[in-house]
């Protein structure tokens, strides 16, 4: 397929297919992965180009997931432009470099595949691997669909790579519904994604003229402030983002923002997600509207660093929010968007009723009509001013 | 490119640069930090060193203070052979598509990351090809966070989790043998070396360098504490273990099996178990099978090393 | 950037986070040698010039390169690192070097 003649014209392809299209497009140097379903399609597509000269890049199938990240840290420490993918176990095993990537100021990019963790074992979508990695420093896109899936990649790697940010960035595709769905797509060409991306300039690297030492030890005089510069460097990423949006932008003619809204400015009932349970909800919103309905829906694009200020713009003229999540803190006060909503709301003084909706654990189907009926759930929260519940686990047989 | 090179005939071909510099705080006498500057007076030319987590490590690279002058990464315990990987083939891919000056990439990790937490790591990258120079100086237990044994503790052996106990009288399960393990993936150059023998040492680093592919070298590394033994014995100690067969200086090139240190009329063993505290238990009589296992798992070895050679299998 | 530069802020405590490296890295080499190992030892090596053979064997194996080979193949004490191991009195051929209290 001749990416750069095709600009422009829409094709079908598949989420994984996608991701890797865009990997390829952004002049990658080291591809370093292990398989894990559903993420394969994206290693194997990558290997393909790459043996068949495609792709100017060296792919390494590692012997793990811990070591594959492990590659793209000393991959990136040496200068080169990194990709890895993983879902579910393989991002659990990563655990360790994960903070070790973000803590070192690696840029790279990791598509995950979010799938539910063992045990018990499920191959499916939930959003329960990546939320362990929130703590990281990372920062984490949600794709809604194929085509942010495809557009994401390119935004992460000029974000990761930015002066003013140097952190590794995760793009999140939901397992099967997105990684195996098949969706239009319009790509950008090859010309305009090497003008967004020329290659890596490293701001440090490996280098035997300006040696430097890379992963030192630190003792408690300086630690804190080491992890000072990593919280200003998680935030700054969040200042950065629209700008790296706006560039583009201008070359796909699609524009990114920290989260994906409809109808939510004048809504009475707003109901927050992650991924692609927001297109499902979309259709849903659109009829409840039109039966006169004051509903409105939210899709964060950005969970890390948390556009806590474009959020509460939003959100403060909502009479009530339905937090869905497709993850839950076993033990805790509920989902992890839930909490942080939460703590959201108070420290900007809402009052807004709020509840947590627990849904699709393990790949468990979210169909229209169950959308339809947590949209009235929530309109039905803004029309009394209150739910009778914080947390409910979504049509679970308890 | 011969076998027979040798790069540095006496120590007045060392070269003088010090690229492992002073004011580390490895222990005094600490074999590692011999091994640490001797391997490093064999680079050839641009060089990174990859290092775990582990006593050099920790006693080099602990913020503000490097005793590296040449470019040094650590990233975690057990990811040394992965982490380098990375680096190796990120500047073959760069120096391709943007002339990057190629670095020759060496692993120096301890045995406690080799052995154990990191074989899955060496495996990969053995398995996979690349051209690096994986050097493991071993102390024979995890040093740096005490002492605790690890699969290159020997038989018999007193560590802080194989104490010499009443009942249980020291490590009861025999060393790993690295350089098999590494061979078993079929290797280009596989050698062990001892700081004992500082020529035999550099002249091995320096050929490995030369050769194209993953090469593994195992080094003799005794530790002032954990041994308990006074500081200055440290050569001495690497010495008599050389002179009893417990550590063979050998090389496997190509798979053929060649002893560099032809040990012909081997000191007893116990001379170099008398000097180090932790085999103290072993000379008190309930404890005599202990040392009969050690001594035996020794002269195996080293028969088997002879065998291999005079057959000329290819392993 | 020097050596200095890197470690003196640390010994003070003096510093931000905006003035330490990223990550921390250090990207100047061999700062070690701001600290004087030489502090830690209880011995120290006295050599004998007259016996010495210049057969550098004390250069080659101090883990701290606290012997310093010269131009002319003679070795002097590094004693602002050496730790008083006493390895070299060990290696030295001719017992040209003699370990001494402190």
């Amino acid at each position: 397929m001749n990416m750069a003649r095709q600009a422009q014209e829409r094709i079908a392809i598949m989420g994984d297919e996608a991701v890797a299209l865009a990997v390829k497009q952004s002049n990658v140097d080291v591809i370093a992965a292990y398989p894990i379903t559903p993420q394969t399609i994206i290693v194997e597509r990558l290997s393909e180009y790459v043996a068949n000269g495609e792709l100017d890049a060296a792919f390494i199938q590692a012997e793990s997931e811990h070591s594959a990240l492990s590659i793209c840290v000393g991959a990136s420490l040496a200068g080169a432009r990194v990709f890895t993918s993983t879902a579910s176990q393989g991002l659990a095993l990563m655990h360790e470099i994960v903070y070790a990537a973000s803590s070192m100021r690696v840029p790279m990019v990791m598509a995950i595949a979010n799938r539910s963790l063992n045990a018990p074992l499920n191959i499916h979508c939930e959003h329960g691997d990546v939320m362990p990695e929130r703590d990281s420093g990372w920062v984490h896109l949600f794709a809604t669909n194929v085509q942010e899936a495809y557009d994401l990649t390119f935004i992460a790697f000029k974000l990761s790579e930015h002066p003013d940010v140097q952190l590794p960035v995760s793009v999140n595709l939901d397992a099967f519904i997105l990684t195996h769905s098949v969706e239009p797509l319009t790509p950008i060409s090859d010309e305009d994604a090497s003008k967004f991306l020329p290659p890596r300039q490293p701001l440090y690297s490996i280098d035997f003229d300006n040696p430097a030492t890379f992963g030192t030890m630190a003792l408690p005089d300086t630690y804190m402030e080491f992890k000072y510069q990593l919280k200003e460097a998680a935030e700054r990423a969040g200042q950065v983002y629209p700008e790296v949006a706006e560039e583009y932008a201008r070359i796909s003619g699609r524009r990114y923002w920290y989260f994906n809204s409809y109808m939510a400015d004048d809504a009475d009932a707003i109901v927050l997600v992650l991924g692609s349970t927001y297109g499902t909800l979309k259709t849903a919103a659109r009829r409840l509207r039109e039966s006169g309905l004051k509903v409105g829906i939210v899709g964060l694009t950005m969970f890390r660093p948390f556009p806590e200020k474009q959020l509460v713009e939003l959100l403060k003229n909502a009479k009530s929010l339905i937090v869905m999540d497709r993850a839950y803190s076993y033990g805790g006060l509920g989902g992890p968007l839930y909490m942080e909503i939460l703590a959201m709301l108070y420290r900007n003084g809402l009052r807004i009723p709020v509840m947590n909706v627990v849904y699709g654990l393990g790949g468990r189907d979210f169909r229209l009509d169950e959308a339809e009926a947590v949209l009235r759930m929530a309109f039905d929260g803004a029309r009394r001013g209150r739910f009778d519940e914080h947390v409910r686990w979504w049509e679970v047989r308890a | 490119m011969s076998s027979q090179t040798i790069f540095y005939k006496t120590p007045k071909d060392l070269p003088r640069e010090e690229w492992f510099a002073s004011g580390h705080r490895l222990c005094a006498g600490c074999g590692a930090g011999i091994a640490a500057r001797l391997v490093f007076k064999a680079i050839r030319g641009p060089t990174v060193v990859v290092n775990p987590t582990g006593c050099v490590e920790v006693s080099t690279s602990c913020y503000p203070y490097t005793a590296w002058k040449i470019p040094y990464v650590h990233v975690a315990f057990e990811n040394a052979a992965a982490v380098a990987s990375g680096v190796v083939e990120a500047m073959k891919i760069l120096n391709k598509k943007r002339g990057k000056k190629i670095h020759d990439v060496i692993v120096f990790a301890g045995d406690g990351g080799t052995f154990d937490i990191g074989l899955q790591a060496l495996s990969g990258a053995l398995e996979r090809g690349h051209n690096l120079l994986y050097i493991c100086y071993d102390n024979e237990a995890y040093m740096n966070t005490g002492i605790q044994r690890s699969g290159a503790t020997p038989i018999g052996a007193a560590t802080t989790t194989s104490p010499a106990g009443k009942v249980i009288p020291g490590k009861q399960e025999r060393k790993k043998d690295l350089i098999a393990i590494a061979v078993a993936h079929k290797i280009p150059y596989a050698a062990t070396a001892s700081i004992s023998h500082p020529l035999d040492l550099v002249n091995k680093v320096r050929k490995a360098l030369e050769i194209e592919g993953p090469k593994v070298m195992h080094i003799f590394s005794p530790c002032v504490p954990g041994w308990r033994y006074p500081p200055s014995e440290t050569v001495r100690i690497a010495r008599l273990a050389v002179e009893t067969r417990y550590f063979p200086v050998y090389e496997v090139e190509y798979g053929k099996v060649k002893i560099n240190i032809r040990v012909k009329e081997p000191k007893p063993l116990e001379e170099f178990l008398k000097v180090q505290g932790r085999f103290s238990h072993l000379f008190r009589p309930e404890n005599a099978h202990v040392l009969e296992a050690l001594k035996k798992a020794v002269e195996e070895n080293w028969e088997r090393l002879v065998k291999l050679e005079e057959s000329g299998i290819t392993l | 950037m020097s050596a200095k530069r890197i470690v003196e802020p640390v010994i003070k405590g003096q510093f931000t986070y905006k003035d330490l490296p990223i990550a921390a890295m250090i990207p100047v080499p061999a700062t070690s040698l701001e600290y004087k190992t030489g502090v830690w030892r209880t011995r120290q090596p006295k050599i004998d010039h007259g016996k010495c053979i210049k057969c550098l064997l004390c250069w080659v194996f101090c883990p701290d390169a606290a012997i310093k080979r010269l131009e002319d193949d003679s070795v002097k004490v590094d004693y602002e690192y050496c730790k008083g191991c006493g390895v070299c009195e060990t290696v030295c051929p001719v017992k040209a070097i003699s370990m001494e209290e402190v």
